[in-house]
């Protein structure tokens, strides 16, 4: 169990760099889906089966379809990979070394997860799973599904187009 | 141990079944069709033609192996084994049999028993468009890339009807594992009879998910030369072509066990656990699966293709709504008996 642990985590590591590494879009978007399938294993580890196949269907199933879909039609190349100027870049370096030391901190005094604290291997499944999220936390998952409807409210608005004439007949 | 060594028993005698059942799928495609358009069909090789699915498959290794010069080379080969993988893998959470007891340990007839056993089918389902895309677009050819994304965008929007149609399955059914779906449908209680609505949509998305006609626009002739697989040759072509057979017999695996009661038969009850229960269970499932393989192939043969846009209708005005009303009723009906 702990060389397994060991051997995911340093591919998951792995394919997580070659994410950034890769100049190629359509090569980073394949190496994240292997990283999410990583992650997934991990969730497998820990008794959380549940969320290990739902992370596969959204996230590798339909998330990253529809990014290698928009990164296919846009046809990106790394030659027009242009050099930025350096204001974004080191926004980006000092707001990821906060994010850093805030996790750094967060993390420091806490206790690592293991399979005595958490409530057996029975934890995961989906009844409990359902009685956790629909009896005790009933509030805000309907909260986070409101959040939901209204980001797909707010698509829908935007990708609607000006009503333009419709297109009878195809065949004529 | 044993229980190690029956797995792998097991695990490969599915493998072999399931290709071959996919290889005789492709001769009884091509008999049916002859038979529907008043022609003689495969007739050569052997008695009937029974051995053209070995002489197609030897033709096709044979052939000249071509990878064109402006392809992306690793995702030209990657694309046709994701594919195949992506169609092997599903058949794992099927029971094909009720256990069997042999020599007081119990063998259970089913690669894997999730507790999870419909989202990983869904989940599998989900993944088998990266192999049509990654083809499609590492041939780097126009017409390969036009199927690749009509594939993408077919299997996402039937995805959302089929995901909804389970739902409301799990309603009935309250558990997520196949094998207890199976058990459940023992005597006639067979889901179909619970879901007819859900079972319409179901199988509707699932022609459209193994790319069947009516739903084939991703290789879609007269519009596309030969849609995502254009570039392929050789085994490459044969994995692309396999693998549609492949996903046509874990779809009907798939139709019989969640809706047609699995390897249930009416007087299964009656019988004692042992080796005749679990063949003729096992007679029962494949039954059922020839029964879809050959409705799978009805189809094909009778209906035209749909076109472009009456598909995306088709899924997204029509399928998803009435899943959703599907998914109420269910709710309704189950308030009111309790």
């Amino acid at each position: 169990m702990q060389n397994l642990f060991y051997i995911l985590s340093g591919l998951t590591i792995f394919a997580a760099i070659m994410v950034i590494i890769s100049k190629h879009p359509i090569r980073s978007i394949l190496f994240l889906v292997f990283t999410f399938f990583l992650i997934s294993a991990h969730y497998v580890l820990l008794n959380a089966q549940f969320l290990a196949l739902v992370n596969v269907v959204v996230y590798a199933g339909a998330i990253m379809v529809l990014f290698l879909f928009v990164v296919m039609f846009l046809n990106l190349n790394q030659d027009i990979e242009r050099f930025k100027s350096w204001i974004p870049l080191s926004a980006a370096a000092i707001s990821g070394a906060c994010l850093f030391l805030v996790f750094f901190s967060a993390f420091r005094t806490s206790v690592l997860a293991s399979h005595e604290n958490t409530g057996g291997y029975q934890q995961g499944l989906v009844e409990n799973l359902g009685e956790v999220l629909y009896r005790d936390y009933l509030f805000p998952m309907e909260i986070c599904s409101i959040l939901f409807l209204v980001a797909m409210i707010g698509v829908v608005l935007l990708g609607r187009k000006e009503r333009v004439e419709p297109i009878k007949n195809l065949v004529p | 141990m044993s229980d190690l060594i029956f797995k792998l028993i097991f695990i490969s005698v599915i493998f072999g079944l399931s290709l071959f059942i996919a290889m005789y799928s492709t001769y009884a495609e091509r008999k049916l069709a002859a038979f529907l358009q008043d022609r003689l069909g495969p007739n050569r090789a052997g008695p009937f033609g029974i051995l053209q699915p070995l002489a197609d498959g030897i033709k096709l290794f044979f052939k000249e192996e071509f990878i064109p010069k402006a392809s992306d080379r690793w995702l030209f080969i990657m694309g046709p084994g994701f594919f195949m993988i992506t169609a092997l893998m599903t058949s794992a959470v099927i029971p094909f049999a009720p256990d069997l007891p042999w020599n007081g340990q119990i063998f259970s007839m089913q690669a894997a028993d999730l507790n999870v056993g419909i989202l990983y089918l869904f989940g599998v389902v989900s993944l088998g468009v990266y192999g049509i895309l990654i083809g499609g677009w590492a041939s780097n050819n126009k017409f390969s890339l036009l199927g690749a994304i009509r594939a993408a965008s077919q299997n996402i929007s039937y995805e959302l009807a089929m995901g909804l149609s389970i739902v409301s399955l799990i309603m009935v059914s309250s558990s997520l594992s196949l094998r207890d779906i199976v058990e459940q449908q023992n005597g006639w209680h067979w889901n179909v009879l619970y879901q007819p609505l859900g079972f319409l949509i179901f199988i509707i998305c699932a022609f459209a998910e193994t790319n069947r006609a009516p739903f084939d626009l991703p290789e879609c002739e007269t519009e596309l030369v030969g849609g995502y697989h254009t570039e392929f040759s050789s085994m490459k072509l044969g994995f692309y072509l396999f693998a549609e057979y492949i996903n046509m017999f874990v779809s009907s695996a798939v139709l019989a066990t969640l809706y047609f009661g699995g390897y249930q038969f009416p007087f299964i009850s009656s019988m004692d656990p042992g080796l005749t229960k679990t063949l003729l269970g096992a007679a029962v499932m494949f039954g059922k699966i020839f029964f879809f393989i050959f409705l799978f192939i009805w189809i094909r043969w009778t209906l035209p293709r749909f076109r472009y846009d009456q598909l995306m209708n088709l899924g997204w005005k029509v399928l998803i709504p009435l899943a959703v009303l599907n998914i109420i009723l269910t709710g309704a009906f189950i308030l009111f008996k309790s």
